[in-house]
Protein backbone atom coordinates (compact mmCIF):
# COMPACT_ATOMS: atom_id res chain seq x y z
CA UNK A 1 0.00 0.00 0.00
CA UNK A 2 1.68 3.61 -1.04
CA UNK A 3 1.17 5.68 1.61
CA UNK A 4 -0.54 9.53 1.23
CA UNK A 5 1.72 12.48 0.95
CA UNK A 6 -1.11 14.64 -0.07
CA UNK A 7 -5.17 15.05 0.82
CA UNK A 8 -7.47 17.05 0.23
CA UNK A 9 -10.75 16.92 1.81
CA UNK A 10 -14.03 18.97 0.61
CA UNK A 11 -11.93 21.41 -0.44
CA UNK A 12 -13.51 24.71 -1.32
CA UNK A 13 -11.95 28.10 -2.19
CA UNK A 14 -13.28 31.46 -2.86
CA UNK A 15 -11.78 34.77 -4.75
CA UNK A 16 -13.81 37.09 -3.64
CA UNK A 17 -17.55 36.36 -4.57
CA UNK A 18 -15.98 33.92 -7.49
CA UNK A 19 -15.82 30.43 -6.43
CA UNK A 20 -12.52 28.91 -8.10
CA UNK A 21 -12.64 25.34 -6.19
CA UNK A 22 -15.79 23.31 -5.44
CA UNK A 23 -15.46 20.32 -2.49
CA UNK A 24 -12.61 18.91 -4.39
CA UNK A 25 -11.62 15.68 -2.98
CA UNK A 26 -8.05 15.12 -4.30
CA UNK A 27 -5.14 12.28 -3.32
CA UNK A 28 -1.47 12.32 -4.22
CA UNK A 29 0.12 8.46 -2.94
CA UNK A 30 3.89 8.35 -2.95
CA UNK A 31 5.46 7.61 -6.44
CA UNK A 32 2.74 8.65 -8.35
CA UNK A 33 3.22 11.16 -11.55
CA UNK A 34 0.21 12.53 -11.68
CA UNK A 35 -1.33 15.07 -14.66
CA UNK A 36 -3.53 17.73 -14.16
CA UNK A 37 -5.30 19.28 -16.28
CA UNK A 38 -8.69 20.97 -16.94
CA UNK A 39 -10.02 24.41 -18.55
CA UNK A 40 -8.62 27.80 -18.30
CA UNK A 41 -10.01 29.54 -14.94
CA UNK A 42 -10.80 25.98 -13.92
CA UNK A 43 -9.01 26.04 -10.43
CA UNK A 44 -6.02 24.42 -11.69
CA UNK A 45 -3.62 26.83 -10.26
CA UNK A 46 -5.61 27.75 -7.58
CA UNK A 47 -5.11 24.12 -6.42
CA UNK A 48 -1.78 24.40 -6.19
CA UNK A 49 -1.40 27.75 -4.28
CA UNK A 50 -3.65 25.90 -1.85
CA UNK A 51 -0.64 22.75 -1.60
CA UNK A 52 1.62 25.15 -1.28
CA UNK A 53 -0.08 26.97 1.42
CA UNK A 54 -0.05 30.40 -0.92
CA UNK A 55 -3.66 30.53 -0.26
CA UNK A 56 -6.20 29.09 2.60
CA UNK A 57 -8.93 27.02 1.59
CA UNK A 58 -12.23 28.50 2.27
CA UNK A 59 -14.06 25.22 3.35
CA UNK A 60 -12.55 21.52 3.76
CA UNK A 61 -8.72 20.44 4.60
CA UNK A 62 -5.73 19.77 3.41
CA UNK A 63 -3.24 17.25 4.91
CA UNK A 64 0.65 17.31 3.52
CA UNK A 65 2.57 14.46 4.71
CA UNK A 66 0.18 13.14 7.59
CA UNK A 67 0.03 16.56 8.78
CA UNK A 68 -2.76 19.31 8.84
CA UNK A 69 -1.64 22.31 6.42
CA UNK A 70 -1.15 24.90 8.82
CA UNK A 71 0.81 22.85 11.14
CA UNK A 72 3.08 21.86 7.61
CA UNK A 73 6.64 23.36 8.61
CA UNK A 74 8.84 20.93 6.05
CA UNK A 75 8.92 23.30 3.05
CA UNK A 76 11.53 21.71 1.65
CA UNK A 77 9.35 18.39 0.96
CA UNK A 78 7.75 20.45 -1.69
CA UNK A 79 9.19 21.43 -4.82
CA UNK A 80 7.87 24.09 -7.08
CA UNK A 81 8.31 24.92 -10.50
CA UNK A 82 6.20 28.28 -11.75
CA UNK A 83 4.84 28.65 -14.92
CA UNK A 84 6.44 32.02 -14.28
CA UNK A 85 10.34 30.44 -13.80
CA UNK A 86 10.78 30.90 -17.28
CA UNK A 87 9.60 34.52 -17.54
CA UNK A 88 11.97 35.66 -15.01
CA UNK A 89 13.91 38.83 -16.10
CA UNK A 90 16.72 37.47 -18.67
CA UNK A 91 18.90 40.53 -17.85
CA UNK A 92 19.04 39.41 -13.92
CA UNK A 93 22.69 39.00 -13.39
CA UNK A 94 22.32 35.67 -11.73
CA UNK A 95 24.96 32.41 -12.47
CA UNK A 96 23.35 28.83 -12.47
CA UNK A 97 25.26 27.80 -9.57
CA UNK A 98 23.33 30.98 -7.67
CA UNK A 99 19.70 30.19 -8.89
CA UNK A 100 20.48 26.58 -7.29
CA UNK A 101 21.24 27.52 -4.47
CA UNK A 102 18.18 29.45 -3.61
CA UNK A 103 16.37 26.15 -3.88
CA UNK A 104 17.90 25.60 -0.45
CA UNK A 105 16.37 29.04 1.26
CA UNK A 106 13.63 27.20 3.28
CA UNK A 107 16.07 24.13 4.44
CA UNK A 108 18.54 26.49 6.12
CA UNK A 109 16.47 28.82 7.35
CA UNK A 110 16.86 32.27 8.49
CA UNK A 111 20.65 33.14 9.00
CA UNK A 112 21.76 29.97 8.32
CA UNK A 113 25.02 29.85 5.46
CA UNK A 114 25.86 27.52 3.07
CA UNK A 115 28.32 25.01 4.08
CA UNK A 116 30.26 21.92 1.79
CA UNK A 117 27.90 20.07 1.97
CA UNK A 118 25.15 22.15 0.67
CA UNK A 119 27.42 23.12 -2.34
CA UNK A 120 28.10 19.33 -2.83
CA UNK A 121 24.33 18.66 -2.95
CA UNK A 122 24.02 22.08 -5.63
CA UNK A 123 26.75 20.82 -7.59
CA UNK A 124 24.49 17.03 -7.28
CA UNK A 125 21.57 18.85 -8.37
CA UNK A 126 22.66 20.51 -11.52
CA UNK A 127 24.15 17.31 -12.69
CA UNK A 128 20.67 15.55 -12.06
CA UNK A 129 19.60 17.91 -15.05
CA UNK A 130 22.73 17.43 -16.97
CA UNK A 131 23.68 20.77 -16.57
CA UNK A 132 26.62 20.68 -15.01
CA UNK A 133 29.13 22.18 -17.44
CA UNK A 134 27.02 25.55 -17.14
CA UNK A 135 27.21 26.44 -13.10
CA UNK A 136 29.40 29.62 -13.94
CA UNK A 137 27.12 30.54 -16.62
CA UNK A 138 24.55 33.60 -16.05
CA UNK A 139 20.99 31.76 -16.52
CA UNK A 140 19.68 34.71 -19.12
CA UNK A 141 22.58 33.50 -21.45
CA UNK A 142 21.00 29.84 -21.73
CA UNK A 143 18.07 28.84 -24.02
CA UNK A 144 14.69 28.55 -22.57
CA UNK A 145 14.89 24.34 -22.31
CA UNK A 146 17.95 24.97 -20.00
CA UNK A 147 16.67 27.09 -18.13
CA UNK A 148 13.34 24.96 -17.32
CA UNK A 149 16.43 22.16 -16.41
CA UNK A 150 17.72 24.76 -14.14
CA UNK A 151 14.72 25.99 -12.08
CA UNK A 152 13.98 21.84 -12.12
CA UNK A 153 17.43 21.55 -10.33
CA UNK A 154 16.61 24.25 -7.88
CA UNK A 155 13.17 22.19 -6.90
CA UNK A 156 15.53 19.25 -6.52
CA UNK A 157 18.59 20.68 -4.30
CA UNK A 158 15.80 20.41 -1.18
CA UNK A 159 15.59 16.64 -1.44
CA UNK A 160 11.29 17.19 -2.21
CA UNK A 161 9.33 14.34 -2.00
CA UNK A 162 6.84 15.99 -4.12
CA UNK A 163 7.67 18.20 -7.42
CA UNK A 164 5.30 20.24 -8.32
CA UNK A 165 5.16 21.65 -11.73
CA UNK A 166 2.65 24.51 -13.02
CA UNK A 167 2.83 24.70 -16.87
CA UNK A 168 6.46 23.78 -16.94
CA UNK A 169 6.49 23.26 -20.89
CA UNK A 170 5.02 26.59 -22.24
CA UNK A 171 7.68 27.95 -24.64
CA UNK A 172 10.33 25.25 -24.82
CA UNK A 173 10.71 23.74 -28.07
CA UNK A 174 9.29 19.95 -28.84
CA UNK A 175 12.65 18.67 -28.78
CA UNK A 176 13.38 19.53 -25.32
CA UNK A 177 9.56 18.62 -24.45
CA UNK A 178 10.75 15.08 -25.04
CA UNK A 179 13.87 15.62 -23.07
CA UNK A 180 11.95 16.97 -20.39
CA UNK A 181 9.43 14.45 -19.83
CA UNK A 182 12.60 12.41 -19.84
CA UNK A 183 14.04 13.83 -16.88
CA UNK A 184 10.62 13.58 -14.86
CA UNK A 185 10.46 9.81 -15.77
CA UNK A 186 13.82 9.62 -14.39
CA UNK A 187 13.10 11.73 -11.38
CA UNK A 188 9.92 9.44 -10.98
CA UNK A 189 11.75 6.37 -10.79
CA UNK A 190 13.73 7.67 -7.90
CA UNK A 191 10.43 8.03 -5.51
CA UNK A 192 9.78 11.65 -6.31
CA UNK A 193 6.45 12.05 -6.80
CA UNK A 194 5.19 14.43 -9.61
CA UNK A 195 1.99 16.80 -10.00
CA UNK A 196 2.29 18.70 -13.23
CA UNK A 197 -0.14 21.17 -14.46
CA UNK A 198 -0.95 21.16 -18.32
CA UNK A 199 -2.98 22.04 -21.05
CA UNK A 200 -1.96 19.50 -23.65
CA UNK A 201 -3.82 16.22 -22.63
CA UNK A 202 -2.72 14.32 -25.37
CA UNK A 203 0.87 14.56 -23.69
CA UNK A 204 -0.30 13.96 -20.34
CA UNK A 205 -2.30 10.78 -21.15
CA UNK A 206 0.95 9.72 -22.58
CA UNK A 207 3.51 10.12 -19.66
CA UNK A 208 1.58 10.57 -16.72
CA UNK A 209 0.89 7.66 -14.32
CA UNK A 210 -2.66 9.09 -13.35
CA UNK A 211 -5.03 11.99 -14.83
CA UNK A 212 -7.29 14.33 -12.85
CA UNK A 213 -9.33 16.65 -14.58
CA UNK A 214 -10.71 19.77 -12.50
CA UNK A 215 -12.78 22.25 -13.69
CA UNK A 216 -14.12 23.87 -10.18
CA UNK A 217 -14.66 20.31 -8.94
CA UNK A 218 -12.66 17.08 -9.58
CA UNK A 219 -14.35 15.58 -12.98
CA UNK A 220 -11.93 12.88 -13.07
CA UNK A 221 -8.93 10.81 -11.07
CA UNK A 222 -7.76 7.91 -12.92
CA UNK A 223 -5.33 6.45 -15.01
CA UNK A 224 -4.61 7.71 -18.47
CA UNK A 225 -6.16 4.52 -20.51
CA UNK A 226 -9.44 5.20 -18.71
CA UNK A 227 -9.61 8.99 -19.07
CA UNK A 228 -8.56 8.02 -23.21
CA UNK A 229 -11.86 6.10 -23.12
CA UNK A 230 -14.28 9.01 -21.93
CA UNK A 231 -16.43 9.59 -24.88
CA UNK A 232 -16.12 12.98 -26.49
CA UNK A 233 -19.51 13.94 -24.39
CA UNK A 234 -18.20 13.32 -21.35
CA UNK A 235 -14.97 15.49 -22.08
CA UNK A 236 -16.88 18.62 -23.51
CA UNK A 237 -19.13 18.21 -20.31
CA UNK A 238 -16.22 18.18 -17.94
CA UNK A 239 -14.30 20.92 -19.96
CA UNK A 240 -17.74 22.90 -20.29
CA UNK A 241 -17.10 23.28 -23.74
CA UNK A 242 -16.58 21.10 -27.08
CA UNK A 243 -13.39 19.29 -27.29
CA UNK A 244 -12.05 16.86 -29.16
CA UNK A 245 -9.13 14.43 -27.53
CA UNK A 246 -6.13 14.10 -30.12
CA UNK A 247 -3.50 12.00 -28.07
CA UNK A 248 0.63 12.08 -29.32
CA UNK A 249 3.91 11.02 -28.57
CA UNK A 250 6.33 13.74 -28.25
CA UNK B 1 45.91 66.13 0.23
CA UNK B 2 47.79 63.94 1.89
CA UNK B 3 49.20 65.96 4.27
CA UNK B 4 45.96 67.91 4.86
CA UNK B 5 44.31 64.95 5.50
CA UNK B 6 46.67 64.01 8.35
CA UNK B 7 46.48 67.29 9.91
CA UNK B 8 42.26 68.45 9.31
CA UNK B 9 40.06 66.65 10.98
CA UNK B 10 36.84 67.38 9.21
CA UNK B 11 38.92 66.00 5.90
CA UNK B 12 39.75 62.83 7.56
CA UNK B 13 36.02 62.45 8.37
CA UNK B 14 35.29 63.02 4.98
CA UNK B 15 37.56 60.48 3.64
CA UNK B 16 36.64 58.01 5.94
CA UNK B 17 32.72 58.44 5.55
CA UNK B 18 33.36 58.46 1.53
CA UNK B 19 34.83 55.01 1.96
CA UNK B 20 32.03 53.69 4.00
CA UNK B 21 29.60 54.54 1.60
CA UNK B 22 31.23 53.86 -1.31
CA UNK B 23 30.85 50.32 0.16
CA UNK B 24 27.16 50.22 1.35
CA UNK B 25 25.84 52.81 -1.18
CA UNK B 26 26.96 50.06 -4.43
CA UNK B 27 26.22 46.97 -1.87
CA UNK B 28 22.52 48.21 -1.35
CA UNK B 29 22.21 49.16 -5.00
CA UNK B 30 22.77 46.03 -6.64
CA UNK B 31 19.72 44.52 -5.14
CA UNK B 32 17.77 47.90 -5.60
CA UNK B 33 18.92 47.52 -9.71
CA UNK B 34 17.98 43.86 -9.96
CA UNK B 35 14.05 44.67 -7.83
CA UNK B 36 14.26 47.30 -10.48
CA UNK B 37 13.72 50.06 -7.46
CA UNK B 38 16.11 52.58 -8.50
CA UNK B 39 13.41 55.70 -8.47
CA UNK B 40 12.65 54.55 -4.87
CA UNK B 41 16.58 55.94 -3.58
CA UNK B 42 15.60 59.10 -5.43
CA UNK B 43 12.12 59.49 -3.98
CA UNK B 44 13.76 58.91 -0.15
CA UNK B 45 16.45 61.19 -0.76
CA UNK B 46 13.76 63.82 -1.15
CA UNK B 47 12.27 62.55 1.82
CA UNK B 48 15.73 63.08 3.53
CA UNK B 49 15.88 66.67 2.44
CA UNK B 50 12.79 67.95 4.05
CA UNK B 51 14.08 66.12 6.90
CA UNK B 52 17.41 68.17 6.82
CA UNK B 53 15.27 71.15 5.92
CA UNK B 54 13.27 70.33 8.93
CA UNK B 55 16.18 70.29 11.40
CA UNK B 56 17.83 73.49 9.86
CA UNK B 57 14.49 75.45 10.20
CA UNK B 58 14.55 74.44 14.34
CA UNK B 59 17.86 75.25 14.60
CA UNK B 60 17.61 78.58 13.18
CA UNK B 61 13.49 79.29 15.28
CA UNK B 62 15.30 78.12 18.07
CA UNK B 63 18.59 79.23 18.19
CA UNK B 64 19.43 75.64 19.51
CA UNK B 65 20.62 72.43 17.61
CA UNK B 66 17.62 70.12 19.27
CA UNK B 67 18.51 67.62 16.81
CA UNK B 68 20.93 67.45 13.91
CA UNK B 69 19.82 68.30 10.52
CA UNK B 70 21.50 64.38 10.16
CA UNK B 71 19.52 63.24 12.60
CA UNK B 72 16.08 64.54 11.54
CA UNK B 73 17.08 63.81 7.68
CA UNK B 74 17.45 60.29 8.63
CA UNK B 75 14.19 60.76 10.76
CA UNK B 76 12.32 61.80 7.44
CA UNK B 77 14.09 59.25 5.23
CA UNK B 78 12.63 56.09 7.57
CA UNK B 79 9.37 57.30 7.93
CA UNK B 80 9.09 57.77 4.26
CA UNK B 81 10.45 54.45 3.67
CA UNK B 82 7.34 52.83 5.81
CA UNK B 83 5.11 55.28 3.86
CA UNK B 84 6.66 53.96 0.21
CA UNK B 85 6.25 50.13 1.66
CA UNK B 86 2.20 51.32 2.97
CA UNK B 87 1.67 53.08 -0.58
CA UNK B 88 2.85 50.08 -2.19
CA UNK B 89 0.56 47.61 -0.11
CA UNK B 90 -2.36 50.00 -1.04
CA UNK B 91 -1.63 50.17 -5.14
CA UNK B 92 -0.40 46.81 -5.59
CA UNK B 93 -1.35 46.73 -9.37
CA UNK B 94 0.61 49.85 -9.79
CA UNK B 95 3.32 49.77 -6.97
CA UNK B 96 5.59 52.46 -9.01
CA UNK B 97 2.78 55.44 -7.95
CA UNK B 98 4.89 55.06 -4.56
CA UNK B 99 7.38 56.58 -5.46
CA UNK B 100 6.18 59.74 -7.50
CA UNK B 101 3.48 60.29 -4.36
CA UNK B 102 6.67 60.45 -1.51
CA UNK B 103 9.08 62.31 -3.81
CA UNK B 104 6.69 65.08 -4.85
CA UNK B 105 5.73 65.19 -1.13
CA UNK B 106 9.29 65.22 -0.29
CA UNK B 107 10.20 68.08 -2.13
CA UNK B 108 6.56 69.86 -0.95
CA UNK B 109 7.76 69.39 2.65
CA UNK B 110 11.46 71.11 1.84
CA UNK B 111 10.03 74.13 0.43
CA UNK B 112 7.15 74.87 3.17
CA UNK B 113 9.85 74.27 5.50
CA UNK B 114 12.44 76.85 3.13
CA UNK B 115 9.89 78.99 3.07
CA UNK B 116 9.09 79.16 6.91
CA UNK B 117 12.50 79.53 7.52
CA UNK B 118 13.06 82.49 4.81
CA UNK B 119 15.74 80.47 3.10
CA UNK B 120 18.73 79.01 4.76
CA UNK B 121 22.74 79.42 4.31
CA UNK B 122 25.43 77.69 2.09
CA UNK B 123 24.37 74.66 4.51
CA UNK B 124 21.83 73.47 2.81
CA UNK B 125 23.38 74.12 -0.89
CA UNK B 126 26.17 71.50 1.04
CA UNK B 127 23.14 68.80 1.65
CA UNK B 128 21.99 69.32 -1.89
CA UNK B 129 25.71 68.53 -4.29
CA UNK B 130 27.55 67.35 -0.95
CA UNK B 131 31.31 68.97 0.53
CA UNK B 132 34.58 67.70 1.21
CA UNK B 133 33.68 69.50 4.89
CA UNK B 134 30.53 69.03 6.40
CA UNK B 135 31.29 65.65 8.04
CA UNK B 136 31.48 66.27 11.69
CA UNK B 137 32.99 63.49 13.84
CA UNK B 138 29.88 62.90 15.28
CA UNK B 139 28.31 62.18 12.04
CA UNK B 140 31.28 59.67 11.22
CA UNK B 141 30.01 57.78 14.38
CA UNK B 142 26.78 57.30 12.97
CA UNK B 143 27.86 56.65 9.60
CA UNK B 144 29.90 53.82 11.16
CA UNK B 145 26.73 51.94 12.84
CA UNK B 146 24.70 52.72 10.05
CA UNK B 147 27.18 50.71 7.81
CA UNK B 148 27.81 47.82 10.40
CA UNK B 149 23.90 46.96 10.70
CA UNK B 150 23.70 47.09 6.99
CA UNK B 151 26.74 44.84 6.30
CA UNK B 152 25.31 42.85 9.30
CA UNK B 153 22.16 42.56 8.12
CA UNK B 154 22.48 41.91 4.35
CA UNK B 155 25.31 38.95 5.39
CA UNK B 156 22.86 37.36 7.13
CA UNK B 157 19.71 37.55 5.40
CA UNK B 158 21.79 37.50 2.04
CA UNK B 159 20.07 34.38 0.36
CA UNK B 160 16.47 35.55 1.41
CA UNK B 161 16.85 39.01 -0.06
CA UNK B 162 18.51 37.04 -3.01
CA UNK B 163 15.68 35.09 -3.54
CA UNK B 164 13.23 37.96 -3.14
CA UNK B 165 14.84 39.80 -5.43
CA UNK B 166 14.83 37.02 -8.31
CA UNK B 167 11.39 35.69 -7.46
CA UNK B 168 9.20 36.49 -5.10
CA UNK B 169 6.44 34.31 -5.68
CA UNK B 170 9.14 31.36 -5.23
CA UNK B 171 10.06 33.17 -1.98
CA UNK B 172 6.63 33.15 -0.43
CA UNK B 173 6.68 29.65 -1.59
CA UNK B 174 10.19 28.81 0.41
CA UNK B 175 8.09 29.85 3.78
CA UNK B 176 10.19 33.71 3.37
CA UNK B 177 7.96 36.62 5.21
CA UNK B 178 8.56 38.56 1.86
CA UNK B 179 6.48 41.76 3.56
CA UNK B 180 9.34 41.93 6.66
CA UNK B 181 12.26 41.28 4.72
CA UNK B 182 11.13 43.94 2.04
CA UNK B 183 10.42 46.17 4.88
CA UNK B 184 13.90 45.85 6.28
CA UNK B 185 15.38 46.67 2.58
CA UNK B 186 13.74 49.23 2.48
CA UNK B 187 14.89 50.77 5.68
CA UNK B 188 18.35 49.82 5.01
CA UNK B 189 18.01 52.31 1.61
CA UNK B 190 16.84 54.83 3.99
CA UNK B 191 19.17 54.35 6.35
CA UNK B 192 22.09 54.59 3.22
CA UNK B 193 20.19 57.34 2.18
CA UNK B 194 20.98 59.44 4.72
CA UNK B 195 24.45 58.21 5.49
CA UNK B 196 25.38 59.04 1.89
CA UNK B 197 23.84 62.85 1.91
CA UNK B 198 26.91 64.62 3.34
CA UNK B 199 29.43 63.66 0.64
CA UNK B 200 27.24 63.34 -2.76
CA UNK B 201 24.31 65.83 -1.77
CA UNK B 202 20.37 65.02 -2.00
CA UNK B 203 20.04 65.24 -5.51
CA UNK B 204 22.97 63.03 -6.44
CA UNK B 205 22.60 60.00 -3.64
CA UNK B 206 20.60 57.76 -5.92
CA UNK B 207 23.30 58.15 -7.76
CA UNK B 208 25.69 56.52 -6.37
CA UNK B 209 23.59 53.14 -5.38
CA UNK B 210 22.53 52.84 -9.30
CA UNK B 211 25.17 53.89 -11.81
CA UNK B 212 28.10 51.04 -10.18
CA UNK B 213 25.53 48.70 -10.27
CA UNK B 214 24.57 49.70 -13.71
CA UNK B 215 28.30 49.37 -14.49
CA UNK B 216 29.39 46.35 -13.43
CA UNK B 217 26.12 44.33 -14.25
CA UNK B 218 27.64 44.83 -17.88
CA UNK B 219 30.57 42.58 -17.33
CA UNK B 220 29.72 40.31 -13.88
CA UNK B 221 29.18 36.90 -13.72
CA UNK B 222 26.66 35.95 -11.32
CA UNK B 223 25.54 38.72 -8.60
CA UNK B 224 27.83 38.26 -5.79
CA UNK B 225 30.46 39.67 -9.24
CA UNK B 226 27.91 42.28 -9.50
CA UNK B 227 28.05 43.35 -5.95
CA UNK B 228 31.72 42.81 -5.88
CA UNK B 229 32.58 44.86 -9.01
CA UNK B 230 29.83 48.01 -8.20
CA UNK B 231 32.07 48.13 -4.93
CA UNK B 232 35.33 48.72 -6.44
CA UNK B 233 33.62 51.51 -9.33
CA UNK B 234 31.75 53.19 -6.62
CA UNK B 235 34.90 52.75 -4.18
CA UNK B 236 37.21 54.36 -7.14
CA UNK B 237 34.57 56.92 -8.17
CA UNK B 238 33.91 58.22 -4.69
CA UNK B 239 37.86 58.70 -3.56
CA UNK B 240 38.78 60.22 -6.90
CA UNK B 241 35.46 62.25 -6.93
CA UNK B 242 36.59 63.80 -3.40
CA UNK B 243 40.49 64.41 -3.96
CA UNK B 244 39.41 66.14 -7.30
CA UNK B 245 36.34 68.03 -5.49
CA UNK B 246 38.95 69.17 -3.01
CA UNK B 247 41.37 70.40 -5.55
CA UNK B 248 38.78 72.09 -8.19
CA UNK B 249 36.98 73.50 -4.91
CA UNK B 250 33.56 72.07 -5.90
CA UNK B 251 31.26 69.99 -4.40
CA UNK B 252 32.04 66.09 -4.65
CA UNK B 253 28.91 65.13 -5.65
CA UNK B 254 29.46 66.37 -8.88
CA UNK B 255 32.73 65.36 -9.49
CA UNK B 256 31.40 61.26 -8.21
CA UNK B 257 28.69 61.14 -10.23
CA UNK B 258 30.73 62.39 -13.28
CA UNK B 259 33.23 60.04 -12.66
CA UNK B 260 30.67 57.21 -12.25
CA UNK B 261 29.25 58.11 -15.59
CA UNK B 262 32.59 58.18 -17.44
CA UNK B 263 33.33 54.28 -15.72
CA UNK B 264 30.26 53.53 -16.65
CA UNK B 265 31.03 54.96 -20.47
CA UNK B 266 33.99 53.26 -20.21
CA UNK B 267 32.84 49.64 -19.29
CA UNK B 268 30.16 49.76 -22.01
CA UNK B 269 32.76 50.88 -25.01
CA UNK B 270 35.04 48.20 -23.76
CA UNK B 271 33.03 45.65 -23.12
CA UNK B 272 31.23 46.49 -26.72
CA UNK B 273 35.13 46.43 -28.36
CA UNK B 274 36.31 43.00 -26.51
CA UNK B 275 32.69 41.86 -28.27
CA UNK B 276 34.21 42.67 -31.97
CA UNK B 277 37.47 41.67 -31.62
CA UNK B 278 36.18 38.16 -30.24
CA UNK B 279 33.54 37.97 -32.99
CA UNK B 280 36.25 38.56 -35.69
CA UNK B 281 38.97 35.95 -34.12
CA UNK B 282 35.90 33.80 -34.16
CA UNK B 283 35.17 34.55 -37.84
CA UNK B 284 38.67 34.22 -38.89
CA UNK B 285 38.67 30.55 -37.36
CA UNK B 286 36.22 28.91 -38.94
CA UNK B 287 36.62 30.82 -42.06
Amino acid sequence: MKKTIVEMENVSFHYGERQALSKVNFIINEGDFIGLVGPNGGGKTTLIKLLLGMEKPTTGEIQLFGQPIRKFKEKNKLGYVSQKANSFNSGFPATVEEVVTMGLTSKLGYFRRLTRQDKLHIYEAVEKVGMTEYLSENIGELSGGQQQRIFIARALVSDPKLLILDEPTVGVDAENVEKFFDLLHELNQQNISLLLVTHDIGTMTHHASKVACLNKTLHFHGNPNEFQTLSQDQLSDFYGHPLNLVTHEH
Amino acid sequence: MLMNLLEYEFLRNTFFTGIIIGIIAPLLGAFIVVRRLSLIADALSHVTLAGIAFGLLLEKKTGAMLITPFYSGLGFSIIGSVIVERLRRVYTAFQELAIPIILSGGVGLSVIFISIANGFNTDLYNYLFGSVSAVSRQDLYSIIIIAVIVCVVIFFLYKELFLLSFDEEQAVVTGIHAKRIHFIFIVLTALVIAASIRIVGVLLVSALMTLPVAASIRIAKGFKQTIIYAIIYGETAVILGLVSGYYLEIPPGGTIVMLLILLLIATIVTKKVIAKINSRKHRLKTG
